[in-house]
Order: C-alpha cells, then sequence, then structure tokens
C-alpha cells in the first residue's frame, strides 16, 4: 500500500520527542486561543508566526506546531460557546445553538464531552479524507465556477428562516440586517466603495469577529449590568464530568454524515468552516424534524456542527496543499508559512515533497489524539479557566477580546464598531430576535454578491448562466425545494399536534 | 484558575504592545500576514539584521484595512517625521494611489525609498487553450471582445486587471472597457478558474503560477518583462511585438518628513540588501526577478508609473 509507506515516512519524521512536545504544547495553546472570544484560528496560528521563526523550527517541526494550534483552536472555540454563549470563533457559532440550552440544563460537561467526541470524529476522518482523497479532490475545485458557488450559497441562504424555531419572520429580519451591514465597503465589480461614509477603516467591509465579539460578548456585558450582576447567564457549573456512552453512540450518524459533509464544505475555496459548520446543523435538523428538538439542548445539536466544523479544518488544507488556493482565513496564514519556508504549494507538492506532505498528515493525527486526550478526561481544566466568577470573568473575557480585535488591524475603530455591534446585539436580545442569522448575513452575504456579479459578468447579463451546469442547477434547486418545503410541509406536521394541544 | 486567565491576558497584552519599546525599527505590511507585503517586510527585516544594517532586529506590525490605505493615512497622518519605520509597498501602492482608492491621499505625501525586486507579470491559459500565442489570445478579444474573460488575483482596476488592458491598447485595441475581468481570492484561485474553464485566460505574477506550470496544467501566453525570466523558456511580450512591461516590485516606502540624510541612508541600507547573498537567494526560491532602484531614481520612476496608472484608469472607468 502506498499510502501506509508514505504514512510510515511521516511517522517517520514527526513521531519524535521533541515534535510531540511541540504537538502537545500547540494544542494547549490552540485550545485556550480558540476558547477565548475574538482570537480565532487564523490569529492563533499568526502569532506564533515569529515564534517559530525565531525558534529556528524546521518546515516539519514548525507545521506540527502551527497545525496542532489550528485543530487546538478549531476544538477549543466550542468551549466558550457551550459555557458561556458567546461563540469562541466563527466556526463555534452553531454550537451555542444547542451547546448552551444544554449547559443550561445542567449538563455542561455532556456537552463538551459530546463536542469533543464529535470534534475528534469529524477532524480524524478529514485527515483520512485527505490522506486518500486529496489528489483526486483537488479536481473539484475546477468544477466550481461563480454560477456554483452562487447556488451554494443560495442554498446556505434559503435554510436561514429555520435557524430559529420560534419565529421565522424575525430570524429572516435578523439576517437581512447581516446582509446589509454585508453591504458595507469595496464593491466587488468597480472597486468603487460603498456605503463606508468615505471612512477608511470600512473599505474592508465589516470583520466577522468584530460583530461577533459585539453581538455577543459585549452586549452580555450589558445584560449583566443590567441585572447587577444577579442573573447572568454566564458562570455555569461543572461538576463532575462523565463520558455519556449511550448519547455518543446515538450520534453515530451525525456524526459520520456532519464529518462528510463538512469535509467537503471545506475543500471549496472560500466555503471553510463556517459553511460547513452552518450546513450540518441545518442538515441534521431537518433530517431529526421537529420532533428532534434541536436548538433546545440536544446531543445531536452539539454533535453536528462540531463533526462539521472540524471535517471542514481538514477539508481546507486539500486545496491549500494541491493547489495553493487557502480554504480559509487560517489556511491562507499556513500557505504564507510554507512559502516561507520555501515549500511552494501546487499540484506537484504530494510527489515533490512527500516528506513534509506526509509529515504534516502525520502530524495531523498526532495532534488530534492530543486533543482528544486534552478535550474528554482534561476538560475541567478549561472549563476552570473559565468558571470564575462571572463579575471577573465577563469583563476579562470583553479585554481579550478587545485585545484580539485590535491585532487584526491595529485600529482603534475596530473597538467602537464593537462597542456598536454591543449596542445592536442588546437591542435585537431585548426585542427576542436571534442575533446568530445576523452573523451569517455578514459571513455569507459578501461572498454570494460577489459570485452572483462574476456570474453575470461572464455571461453578459444572462441569467440562464446560473443553470449552465448541472451542479448549479442541482444546488439552485435543492435551495428552492429547502426554502418552500418547510412553509408547505408545515401545515402538515403541525395539524396533528395542534390538536393533541 | 484566576492565574491562568490572567496569564493568558498578560501574554495577549505582550503580544500587542511589544511594539514600542523592544525594538529600534519597525515594518509596517499593510496587510495580513501571507500576502506579498508581509513578505516584503519579514524578508527585508530579517536580512537587514543579518548583514548587520541594523542593531536590534526590526520588528514587523501588520496593519490590514483598506488595501494598504489603513497604513498609508496613519504613517502620513500621525508619523510623518518618525525616522525608524519603513513600509512595504508594492505595484499595488502606486495602483491605489493613482486611483485615489486611499480616501484622498497622494503619492507625494510619502518617500519611496526603492524597489529590489519583482515579480513579473504574466498571462497565462489553460494548456488545452485554443491560444498558442500571446497574439492568437489578443486577435480573438480584437474579433469578438466578449469571447475571452480574465481571471486575476486582484480586484477590479487592481494591478492584475490593467496588466492585459495594458497589452491590448499596446496591441492597437482600444475598447478597453469591453474586456471581461473577474477579480478572485489570489493568483492560485484565478488559475483554478482558468483551468475549469470559467474564464478563458488568467493575468497575474510568475510567482503565483509556478507551481502550476510543473504540473502541466498551463501555459504562460508571455511575460510582461524586459527581457526573458531567467530559468523558464518563455517569451516576452516584446518578442511578439507588443511593447509593455508589467513587474509587480517589492519595496518600500518611508514617511516624507524625514531628513534628506535620513532618506539617504534607507537608500543605501536597501542598496545592501539588495547586494546580499541572502537575497539573492530569496529572490531564486521565491520566483522573483532582480530589479533593483533606489533612491531619487525610483522615486521619479514612481511618479511615472502613477501618471500611466491614472490615465489607463480614467479610461476604463475606475475614476472620473
Amino acid at each position: 500500500m502506498d499510502i501506509l509507506a508514505n504514512l510510515s515516512l511521516g511517522f517517520g519524521i514527526a513521531l519524535s520527542p521533541y515534535t510531540l512536545m511541540l504537538a502537545v504544547i500547540g494544542c494547549f495553546i490552540g485550545t485556550i486561543v480558540g476558547a477565548l472570544p475574538g482570537l480565532g484560528p487564523s490569529n492563533g496560528v499568526a502569532i506564533m508566526i515569529p515564534l517559530t521563526f525565531s525558534l529556528g523550527l524546521d518546515a516539519v517541526a514548525a507545521l506540527v506546531l502551527l497545525t496542532s494550534i489550528y485543530y487546538g483552536a478549531m476544538y477549543g472555540g466550542r468551549i466558550s460557546s457551550i459555557l458561556l454563549n458567546i461563540p469562541g470563533d466563527e466556526p463555534a457559532l452553531m454550537t451555542t445553538l444547542d451547546g448552551y440550552p444544554m449547559a443550561k440544563a445542567g449538563r455542561a460537561g455532556d456537552a463538551l464531552v459530546i463536542s469533543g467526541f464529535a470534534s475528534f470524529i469529524g477532524a480524524f476522518l478529514a485527515t483520512i479524507g485527505l490522506m486518500v482523497l486529496a489528489p483526486l479532490l483537488s479536481r473539484v475545485a475546477y468544477q466550481f465556477g461563480p454560477a456554483e458557488y452562487f447556488a451554494l450559497y443560495l442554498l446556505a441562504f434559503s435554510t436561514l428562516g429555520g435557524i430559529s424555531s420560534n419565529n421565522q419572520a424575525k430570524a429572516a429580519l435578523a439576517s437581512c440586517i447581516g446582509l446589509m451591514i454585508a453591504m458595507i465597503g469595496l464593491d466587488p465589480n468597480s472597486g468603487l466603495p460603498r456605503m463606508t461614509g468615505g471612512n477608511l477603516h470600512l473599505y474592508d467591509g465589516v470583520d466577522f469577529l468584530v460583530a461577533i465579539v459585539g453581538l455577543f460578548a459585549v452586549s452580555e456585558i450589558f445584560f449583566f449590568i443590567e441585572s447587577h450582576g444577579k442573573s447572568s447567564a454566564v458562570g455555569i457549573k461543572v461538576d463532575k464530568v462523565t463520558v455519556p456512552w449511550a448519547e455518543i453512540w446515538s450520534t453515530r450518524w451525525t456524526m459520520l454524515r456532519s464529518s462528510a459533509l463538512g469535509f467537503f464544505a471545506g475543500v471549496l475555496p472560500g466555503a471553510g468552516a463556517s459553511l460547513g459548520s452552518f450546513m450540518t446543523y441545518m442538515m441534521e435538523k431537518s433530517i431529526a424534524g421537529e420532533k428532534g428538538g434541536f436548538g433546545t439542548g440536544v446531543a445531536k445539536g452539539v454533535a453536528a456542527p462540531e463533526a462539521g466544523n472540524n471535517a471542514a479544518a481538514g477539508g481546507a488544507l486539500v486545496p491549500m496543499l494541491t493547489l495553493g488556493v487557502p480554504g480559509s482565513g487560517t489556511t491562507a496564514v499556513l500557505l504564507a508559512v510554507l512559502v516561507t519556508l520555501n515549500i511552494t504549494p501546487g499540484p506537484m507538492l504530494f510527489t515533490e515533497r512527500p516528506e513534509v506532505v506526509w509529515g504534516l498528515i502525520a502530524s495531523l493525527l498526532i495532534a488530534n489524539f492530543v486533543l482528544l486526550a486534552m478535550n474528554v478526561p482534561m476538560v475541567k481544566i478549561f472549563v476552570k479557566i473559565l468558571s470564575v466568577p462571572p463579575a471577573l470573568l465577563l469583563p476579562g473575557v470583553t479585554m481579550v477580546s478587545f485585545v484580539g480585535i485590535y491585532s487584526l488591524t491595529g485600529s482603534y475603530f475596530d473597538l467602537l464598531l464593537v462597542v456598536a455591534f454591543g449596542v445592536l446585539g442588546y437591542v435585537l436580545r431585548k426585542l427576542d430576535i436571534p442575533t446568530v442569522p445576523v452573523i451569517l448575513g455578514i459571513l455569507l452575504g459578501h461572498q454570494m454578491e460577489k459570485q452572483l456579479r462574476d456570474a453575470m459578468v461572464l455571461s453578459d447579463g444572462e441569467w440562464q448562466y446560473l443553470f449552465s451546469s448541472g451542479i448549479s442547477t442541482g444546488l439552485i434547486i435543492a435551495s428552492i425545494l429547502g426554502f418552500l418545503a418547510p412553509i408547505f410541509l408545515r401545515r402538515i406536521l403541525t395539524k396533528p399536534q395542534a390538536v393533541s394541544d | 484558575m484566576k492565574k491562568t486567565l490572567l496569564g493568558a491576558i498578560a501574554t495577549s497584552a505582550l503580544f500587542a504592545f511589544s511594539g514600542t519599546a523592544a525594538y529600534a525599527t519597525e515594518c509596517i505590511a499593510p496587510a495580513n500576514p501571507g500576502g506579498g507585503w508581509d513578505f516584503t517586510c519579514r524578508q527585508i527585516s530579517k536580512i537587514l539584521f543579518d548583514i548587520g544594517e541594523v542593531d536590534a532586529p526590526v520588528q514587523v506590525t501588520n496593519m490590514a484595512g483598506a488595501g494598504g490605505g489603513l497604513a498609508f493615512s496613519t504613517v502620513v497622518n500621525e508619523r510623518s517625521d518618525d525616522n525608524d519605520l519603513i513600509i512595504a509597498a508594492s505595484s499595488a501602492t502606486t495602483t491605489r494611489l493613482a486611483q485615489n482608492a486611499y480616501g484622498g491621499a497622494t503619492a507625494d505625501q510619502v518617500r519611496f525609498v526603492g524597489a529590489i525586486a519583482a515579480d513579473p507579470g504574466v498571462i497565462v491559459v489553460a494548456a488545452d487553450s485554443p491560444y498558442e500565442t500571446l497574439n492568437d489570445l489578443v486577435d480573438a478579444i480584437k474579433a469578438d471582445p466578449g469571447s475571452v474573460a480574465f481571471a486575476g488575483g486582484s480586484a477590479v482596476g487592481g494591478f492584475d486587471h490593467l496588466k492585459p488592458l495594458q497589452v491590448l491598447k499596446a496591441a492597437g485595441f482600444d475598447e478597453i472597457t469591453a474586456v471581461k475581468y473577474i477579480g478572485v481570492d489570489g493568483g492560485a484561485d484565478a488559475i483554478t478558474q482558468t483551468v475549469g474553464g470559467f474564464t478563458q485566460a488568467m493575468t497575474g505574477d510568475m510567482s503565483e503560477i509556478v507551481g502550476f506550470l510543473d504540473a502541466g496544467e498551463i501555459r504562460i501566453l508571455a511575460t510582461l518583462t524586459e527581457e526573458r525570466v531567467p530559468g523558464f523558456d518563455i517569451p516576452t511580450a516584446i518578442e511578439q511585438g507588443i511593447d509593455v512591461v508589467a513587474v509587480n516590485w517589492r519595496g518600500l516606502y518611508v514617511p516624507k518628513d524625514i531628513s534628506d540624510e535620513e532618506f539617504e541612508a534607507w537608500g543605501a541600507k536597501l542598496q545592501a540588501v539588495a547586494d546580499s547573498a541572502e537575497w539573492q537567494q530569496v529572490m531564486a526560491d521565491n520566483g522573483l526577478a532582480p530589479f533593483t532602484k533606489v533612491g531619487g531614481d525610483f522615486q521619479s520612476w514612481v511618479d511615472d508609473v502613477v501618471a500611466q496608472t491614472e490615465e489607463l484608469s480614467r479610461e476604463i472607468g475606475v475614476i472620473q
């Protein structure tokens, strides 16, 4: 077997006490960086780059450290989603929907263990997928042009309405607010500024991290102040962490399906982990149906997005290694590191530099097992970091978030924006309008608009171009069905329930 | 447990504020880690220290925003007499300045120290494309401007967009507004769109395409350089009768209000980097071609480039 021979080559390089130590350190730092709101995987990796150079690490050692941080941050994001209802990073956004209700119901430990396990399955399968399918999957990117990408984002949007279970109109309103914010910045097809008020700081649009920290962390502070700290949501206790084997087993198909879908979302350049976790959550929600109880704190609701976003993290490495096209912000940073280490990613990398590729894959597998150990038996360590009294924790988290945001651009303007988003989040939550669709609107809206307009440029404005391939037609039909089906099916589904009420 | 949180805060604070005290010189990369400007800053900074041109390691700061405009306005408004500050620049800097994309800032608000390498511009098609030479492509566009769409790594009006337009103008084609262009996330993405058949040609930099060339997926129709790029058997546009040179230079600018002596000193330091064996190695490893212009020479060259870009941009309607 080729793969086994290559893998043993990889382990031969990656499995030394020194690199193992780097993997453990990287996983630990990564998990903390991921858990802190405002600091995501891309910040974590970017912060550590100078360190790898000043330590004089060679290519493999540097990659082991940085990918451990990457995977660690993907694991860590869920911790604050579940315990604080503040996503630690963008991909962990969907985990708040069921993770936090679980934690409120006193099952924080279960939620952390199940999601940790799901993260492991997702990341593990994605690494296997990277190993087996990478040369094959690099061709997939060639099948996706503007029309296909547009259809993909359309599919994501058509299911947005279903995200909040109690009031679809409010969810739709929230996603429109997000879309409006996504319009700010340079117009993608003319390069001219739009709704920036002439302010240079707005030329690049609004960063999702700014919106997340504002809408979640800062608005939480406002609630905390309003209630004089009495009824704060924060400060959930985790007494005993046991492994709910039966529940993990009950989510086995959810984990497998989500891993596959998440991996695929990661492979597509530009789609990335956030879209992966979003689509897996919506898929599992519709498979489970009304009775699945998604949004009320069910095991599948935390397993799906975590398996999805970790699988997407692995998937994003496929186009980065085989095409040199980063599938996410973090892989863009990793790509830069590779280039600085004189490794040119591209179609020839697998044959020209096998020691780098297989060393990387072996180190991903190692990191994954280290992270499973850290995030299941030792999860209490991370919980303790977040379980200081709310009066200390909330300002602390906000301060760290602010530092993280400041490190994005090094300008105070983003900090003002964070506070403005905090006020927006406070108002929205008072009106019982969900904030998650706002973020998704910002996250997906910009790309969706750009792809549509690129498609129109290529086709001279012929809308039929959007149906020019099987992939795009299929995705558009799926999104129309996904949008309409709940409206008609609800009548049939809810009637018997109404009677029994 | 509190200690851990405080530790995390302290560490983050350290990362954020370490720039001010511990370092003598700062290099601002006006983009996130990973791009060309970041590369310029990190490599030049490292070599400056390694060859002893500066006493302490140079601190690299990433100041992303507005395509470099944020860093530009910070330098102009807040640090215009800081003589320990260098900022990474490239063709994108001058293109945006020419197009007034930095919110009213102009090229004369800073001083351009020099360029020490260039990434040659290229026009690329998929390996199975019917276009064998640059003139095949130009003729096809002349016959039907809508038949060829370009993909490039910069936004509409950016340097990658201007390259094919310069080629077409030099070949006598004037309806340049009819040429289709989409801007995607970087050169590699532009190539996947072209190999996938969504666009017919790709415009970008040499360094972005080397990996694909080895894999046999693409064909380079022309490099936009004065002479053939060493190590590659690819004809230039000039050889094919189209007189266009478009290279993405890598260099530095400094604040305007530093003294002439300090400006000359930076020029000398940059020249020392350009002459170093370390820099030759960096260029060879990253597909960069030698391109050294320093000091007053460079400043006047930049002024010419800005004027040309402004004219072309006006024609395609990016500026009024």
